[in-house]
């Protein structure tokens, strides 16, 4: 098991070393000279080149990016083009509030679409397995502003349940925040719930199929043992991987969502920072999501691996 | 999509006769799998839709009774009647024609994104694959760290830095779709090229494009035409998700994304104008979503998912 654990390691830094390399040569190609993003049209070209030199733009592109790396690494992550703050304290205030929208969705969408996945899986080709697929067939394209647009409509408009607006103040408490993520967080559930629900089902059918299920109900054991005891153990092995993926999928979410509710998160802050081309606060923002999606993957991959010792004796 | 694989002909001498063939053969192909995709009623559901927005595309100018962006003097903010359908919004633009109107250019925007994409991906994946060694390690090396992040930080990552434009929203549904479609198709190759018949075309010595285009290529597109189908409904959900952003296709132009976060504002007074077009990407998604199923079931049976 170390030895997998060694080179699932292994491998999430070399992939996280390639994307940041990705992240920085793409935010370095933007047309224009980032000098005169920063200091306006009207400056001097001495004050350009000052700025140039200052920022380290004179330098060599392999250069740059190796001692952008390292000020990254040890906790320098530049100062915000727009708001002249350094960077790093609103990345991990805004980082926290996603987390809590995150989690919030997460604990709503995981058992529910656990749940409606293996009853549709059970039921398969019944009705209500065909009301289930057809009705998440249906919402998983749904783009999250429209979703959350209709919950705003219905729960904040019509019945008053919970406020439309969601722009927290710094610092609020989870459970003081909760009134106000709960219509973020069912819109991202409707992210996760049709993909997971999909998958999940597929798992089930699967499985049913096998001989052990049938050598399992001909030798007498009930139905209600055939399916908990041996159907949902292998069925729902591969969802942890699923879940790993929509992660990713969820974090795209959060983006559009953070934006429809106006909640202060790392998605609404991308957003600004394009508005205002603000690139450092753009690549701290970039970095930072993509090392939460690697931790992600590579935690789904160990569960994986400690739950299923075909995959780590490979 | 279907009809590609027929394009087999070199040689100019036999093309005009070739063609001559091969046409009814595409019409032929694409009538089955239409009368297969209405086999199902979920599917047929989804095809109509698809189909009626394409008609909206293809023919919106004829019936749009205005133009996007005219502001009809002394008629902003006009509830739905006979005269606009759908309400007029907070400038006076007609809702309907808008809407009617943004067709064409949602379709065409996450159409050639996703055609692009497709063909790209398929020629990297194909000749990738084939090929082996070092190139093949090093691109899809590079492609599985593109896709360490998630698609729309990507697209957003791209879009701030090239400024937003209906092109620029062309060139990142390529780059987020290239290695996706790329991936689908090397994995088919890889297993592809080990069957006999390849090795027996290659022991004949044909070129490696002839063994690509007449050996490999055929076993791909089966899960080629799934794959540009789901490409397509989330390239839709994409291009409306970054018009709703704001980093897309910009104003005045009628993109229903856009034309719903001009709309929020507003949303008390002219709630028509934001729950038209929102209902437009809400129905295009759910047809496409629904036919590329079909589409699925169609040409991979017996797959779940």
């Amino acid at each position: 098991m170390s030895r997998y654990i060694a080179r699932r390691l292994l491998f999430l830094l070399l992939t996280l070393l390639l994307t940041s390399m990705i992240i920085f040569v793409v935010t370095q190609w933007l047309p224009g000279d980032v000098a005169r993003v920063i200091l306006g049209r009207e400056a001097s070209e001495p004050a350009l080149a000052a700025l140039r030199a200052e920022l380290g733009l004179d330098q060599p592109l392999p250069l740059q990016y190796v001692s952008w790396l390292g000020r990254f690494l040890t906790g320098d992550w530049g100062t915000s083009y727009s708001t002249g703050e350094p960077v790093r304290a609103l990345v991990l205030e805004r980082a926290g509030n996603s987390m809590m929208l995150a989690g919030l969705t997460l604990l709503i969408a995981v058992p529910l679409s656990l749940l409606l996945g293996v009853v549709a899986g059970l039921k398969a080709d019944k009705p209500l397995d065909a009301t289930i697929s057809i009705g998440s067939l249906a919402v998983v394209g749904l783009p999250e502003f429209v979703t959350g647009l209709i919950l705003i409509e219905v729960f904040a408009f019509r019945l008053h349940l919970f406020p439309a607006n969601s722009s927290i103040r710094p610092g609020t408490g989870f459970f003081e925040a909760l009134p106000q993520l709960v219509l973020p967080a069912l819109t991202a559930t409707f992210v996760l719930l049709a993909y997971v629900t999909r998958l999940t089902r597929a798992g089930v059918v699967e499985e049913m199929r096998q001989g052990y299920v049938r050598t399992a109900t001909l030798k007498g054991l009930p139905r209600r043992t055939v399916v908990g005891r041996h159907v949902l153990r292998n069925a729902l092995l591969p969802t942890i991987t699923v879940l790993a993926i929509s992660f990713g999928w969820l974090i795209g979410g959060l983006i559009v969502i953070e934006n429809v509710f106006n909640y202060p998160g790392l998605g609404r802050l991308m957003t600004f920072a394009i508005d205002r081309r603000d690139l450092p606060l753009m690549q701290a923002i970039t970095l930072i999501t993509v090392l939460a999606f690697a931790l992600a993957n590579l935690g789904a991959d160990l569960l994986y691996a400690g739950l299923n010792p075909r995959i780590r004796l490979e | 999509m279907a009809g590609n694989t027929t394009g087999g002909g070199s040689q100019p001498a036999s093309l005009a006769t070739h063609e001559r063939r091969a046409l009814p053969a595409v019409f032929t192909r694409w009538w089955h799998a239409l009368r297969e995709l209405y086999a199902r009623p979920s599917s047929a559901l989804g095809t109509t839709l698809v189909l009626v927005f394409l008609a909206m595309a293809l023919f919106g100018p004829l019936i749009a009774p205005y133009s996007a962006t005219e502001q009809i003097s002394g008629a902003a903010r006009q509830a739905p009647s006979v005269q606009h359908l759908f309400g007029t919004d907070h400038l006076g633009r007609d809702v309907f024609s808008r809407v009617v109107l943004g067709a064409r250019d949602i379709l065409a925007l996450a159409g050639l994104g996703t055609l692009f994409a497709v063909v790209i991906g398929t020629l990297i994946g194909l000749f990738s694959a084939y090929r082996g060694g070092l190139t093949d390690e090093v691109t899809f090396r590079f492609f599985d760290s593109l896709l360490a992040l998630p698609a729309l930080l990507l697209a957003l990552l791209v879009l701030g830095v090239v400024g937003p434009s209906r092109n620029s929203v062309l060139v990142v549904l390529v780059i987020v779709y290239v290695p996706i479609v790329a991936r689908v198709v090397r994995s088919v190759v890889l297993s592809t090229k080990q069957k006999g018949y390849v090795e027996a075309a290659r022991l004949q010595g044909e070129s490696t494009a002839s063994i690509v285009r007449r050996d490999i290529f055929p076993s791909v597109t089966p899960a080629l035409t799934v794959e540009a189908g789901l490409r397509f409904s989330y390239a839709i959900f994409l291009v409306a998700s970054l018009g709703f952003l704001g980093v897309g296709v910009q104003p005045p132009n009628p993109d229903w994304g856009l034309m719903v976060s001009q709309a929020r504002p507003y949303v008390s007074l002219t709630p028509w104008a934001l729950y038209f077009p929102a209902a437009a990407i809400a129905l295009l998604v759910i047809g496409v979503n629904l036919a590329a199923d079909g589409l699925k079931r169609v040409m991979l049976p017996g797959r779940e998912v």
